[in-house]
């Protein structure tokens, strides 16, 4: 494919002499170029990979420096007077911990609703319908965050905070389902479940991409062995497709933890580590930042950049790990 | 009438795995009963609404399923329980969906009038009644932050995907991992970036061209995943072809491959737009809000749909959620509006 070739016939060579003739590929000048523009170019990830990395620790390195490791264990988030450092306090504990929490009841309740939904698309669904599912599926993966989160605070929040009533009652003797007090709403439980829809899409999609490759001719040796449609799934599609759905839960553990306006909407922002998951008590780093930005003062936005940076490298941490997943099953390419 | 013989002698080809019209009628009969004793449930227990009703319904399906594995072999016992279950896993996920866009189109239609896609808020407070104000500066601030994001990322999402696909260098797998790691970075993470950056260094203000920035940074991993995945749909004997009659590799690029998938290039631009056309976070943080209509979008806080939907939401009354929800409904039909352009350009040659 390389397009000049160089051949050098070289000048001793005679009759009584063959010296063979050098062919060598070479591209042109102007591919040299080409080549380099393109190279350069597609650098930009990385770049700008480095850069929000560089930047945000440049802008929190004085919060990393005054707190050291209580920035991310302490639970205090106090700008002080805002002219003396010294009243000020910081530290991401609680929002840490609600970051966590929310997302991990967006991915219990959303996986499984994935992995069925990806079975329903594949084998289930007659084709005709597929086509129209599957773009309904990237149609509700683009609906932005926002929307989500109006219609949890203004559609979801009644049913959530009776669902979270019912569970309190009749599982309420269960650490994780224990309140303090009777209040209901805005609790990490609702903003967990809104979560929930959001990733759906996204897990869903991976999962399918997966399924679809499982190997044809082995599910239809479990039909021929007279295996239900089931017994094919069972034991041929989700063996083969259990790291991609892993790695797809993983790309919508990485969105959950990241995600902010929507769980701005929806959640009560409070300081405090808080494992009651239906009490009105919660937080998340992203919603954090959205939440003090606005009259941040200089010292308090570093302190925010210095979250930002945290919040980033937990997410680049859980895309790395999903990426690799996926890419085990796929292979090489795609 | 001269092939009499045939309809006596013609053997019908059976279908043996089609429906027939007893296994129809059987699950037809299956939902019905599932349906009574949902309606049962419901009028005894403390379960209420068509969304009570949902949850009977699938209670009495999984119970029913199980109840059918006394009469039926337990391999077809189990297969009909899977079935009810994964169905009843996807008709719930929708449900949510639905509700979403019935909620948007209902309690957005409100917030129209004749002046709602002309005028901007500058004289009318978002209290206010609802035949006042618009959200034109919403409108074409999103437009502008839109076009200029894509300005900046669609060239370097293609150019990264050339070099994936066409020059498959040393670090081909490198790129398409971290595209694939930034398509993961929070959308506040790259406010904060450009706010540390463009807002504090350069503009020293709120800025549009600050928003369009961190879209273009939200945008470029969709670009490149889906103009990746078009180039290498192009046949290798079309490059083959072009390097037979003496072209460069610059030359077969731009002038075989790239014009051969133009319509996919251009769905894969207006699917990073759609993905982006609706963040909240990093405009918060970049281009801010205003209220009068501009198209500076150099220097100054800039009007845009979704800050629109989050700031009016935030002012509390009715009036005001009433218009966060007609904002909520134009920026859907602006993704729904991208979304079908994308699928109708991208249709003619998708490669699934």
């Amino acid at each position: 494919m390389p397009t000049q070739l160089v051949s050098d016939a070289s000048p001793d060579a005679s009759p009584d002499n063959p010296v063979g003739r050098v062919i060598a590929t070479e591209y042109g000048p102007s591919d040299k170029v080409f080549r380099g523009v393109i190279t350069s170019g597609a650098m930009v990830s990385l770049v700008v990979l480095t850069l929000i990395a560089g930047f945000l620790l440049f802008r929190g390195l004085e919060i990393f420096r005054d707190f050291g490791f209580g920035f991310i264990t302490n639970v205090v988030w106090d700008p002080g007077d805002g002219i003396d450092k010294a009243t000020a306090s910081f530290g991401i504990g609680a929002m840490l911990v609600g970051s966590v929490v929310t997302a991990v009841i967006a991915l219990v309740v959303a996986t499984p609703f994935a992995m069925g939904t990806a079975l329903f698309l594949e084998f289930y669904c007659p084709s005709w319908l597929r086509i129209f599912l599957t773009s309904v599926l990237d149609l509700v993966a683009a609906i932005p965050s926002v929307i989500y989160g109006i219609w949890g605070y203004a559609v979801f929040m009644k049913y959530g905070t009776s669902w979270g009533r019912s569970i309190n009652e009749y599982l309420g003797w269960f650490p994780l389902f224990n309140v303090p007090a009777p209040i209901f709403e805005r609790s990490p439980f609702i903003a967990g479940m809104v979560l929930a829809l959001m990733i759906v899409p996204i897990t869903t999609s991976v999962a399918r991409a997966v399924y679809s490759q499982a190997p044809r001719d082995q599910i239809d040796a479990v039909y021929a062995l007279g295996g239900s449609r089931w017994s094919g799934i069972r034991h041929i599609v989700l063996p083969f497709g259990r790291s991609g759905l892993i790695g797809g839960a993983m790309l919508g553990l990485g969105r959950a933890l990241g995600e902010t306006v929507a769980v701005y909407l929806v959640l009560n922002l409070v300081f405090r580590i808080n494992f009651e998951i239906l009490a009105s008590v919660g937080g998340n780093v992203a919603s954090l930042i959205a939440n003090k930005f606005g009259e941040a003062g200089e010292y308090e936005l570093k302190a925010l950049m210095a979250s930002g940076l945290v919040l980033f490298l937990v997410t680049l941490l859980v895309n790395f790990a999903a990426t690799a997943i996926v890419g085990r099953t796929r292979g090489t390419e795609s | 009438m001269t092939t009499t013989f045939v309809p006596d002698t013609l053997v019908k080809p059976g279908r043996p795995w089609r429906r027939t019209h007893r296994s129809t009628l059987a699950t037809l009969g299956f939902m019905a009963v599932a349906g009574l004793s949902s309606t049962g449930i419901v009028a005894v227990t403390g379960l209420a609404g068509p969304l009570g009703w949902y949850v009977g319904f699938v209670f009495s399906l999984a119970v029913l399923g199980f109840l059918g594995s006394f009469f039926r072999d337990r391999v077809v016992a189990v297969d009909l329980f899977a079935t009810v279950l994964i169905c009843t896993a996807f008709m719930t996920v929708l449900i949510p969906w639905v509700s979403i866009f019935y909620s948007v189109i209902k309690r957005g239609a409100p917030a129209f009038y004749k002046g709602y896609l002309t005028t901007d808020m500058l004289i009318t407070s978002s209290g206010e009644a609802l035949n006042l104000g618009g959200l034109s500066h919403a409108i074409v601030g999103t437009l502008l932050m839109l076009t200029i994001a894509s300005l900046i990322c669609i060239p370097l999402g293609i150019i990264a995907a050339i070099y994936i696909v066409e020059i498959k260098g040393r670090f081909a797998g490198v790129v398409r991992f971290l595209t694939q790691a930034m398509s993961g970075v929070p959308s506040i993470v790259a406010g904060l970036f450009i706010y540390a950056t463009l807002v504090i260094l350069v503009f020293h203000s709120f800025s549009g061209i600050a928003g369009a920035c961190a879209l273009a940074i939200l945008m470029l991993p969709t670009v490149t995943r889906t103009a990746e995945e078009v180039l290498k749909l192009v046949p290798d004997h079309l490059r083959a072809a072009s390097y037979a009659l003496g072209a460069s590799q610059a030359q077969t690029t731009f002038r075989v491959v790239l014009p051969s998938v133009r319509s996919g290039l251009i769905t894969a631009s207006v699917l990073g737009l759609a993905r982006v056309a609706g963040e909240t976070a990093p405009l918060l943080l970049t281009s801010g809000y205003f209220i009068k209509l501009t198209t500076n979008v150099r220097e100054g806080a800039i009007g845009s749909l979704p800050t629109y939907i989050f700031s009016t939401l935030g002012a509390g009354t009715t009036e005001a959620v009433t218009r966060a929800w007609g904002g909520a409904c134009v920026l859907l039909i602006l993704i729904l509006i991208l979304f079908i352009g994308a699928r109708s350009l991208g249709g003619r040659n998708k490669g699934r």
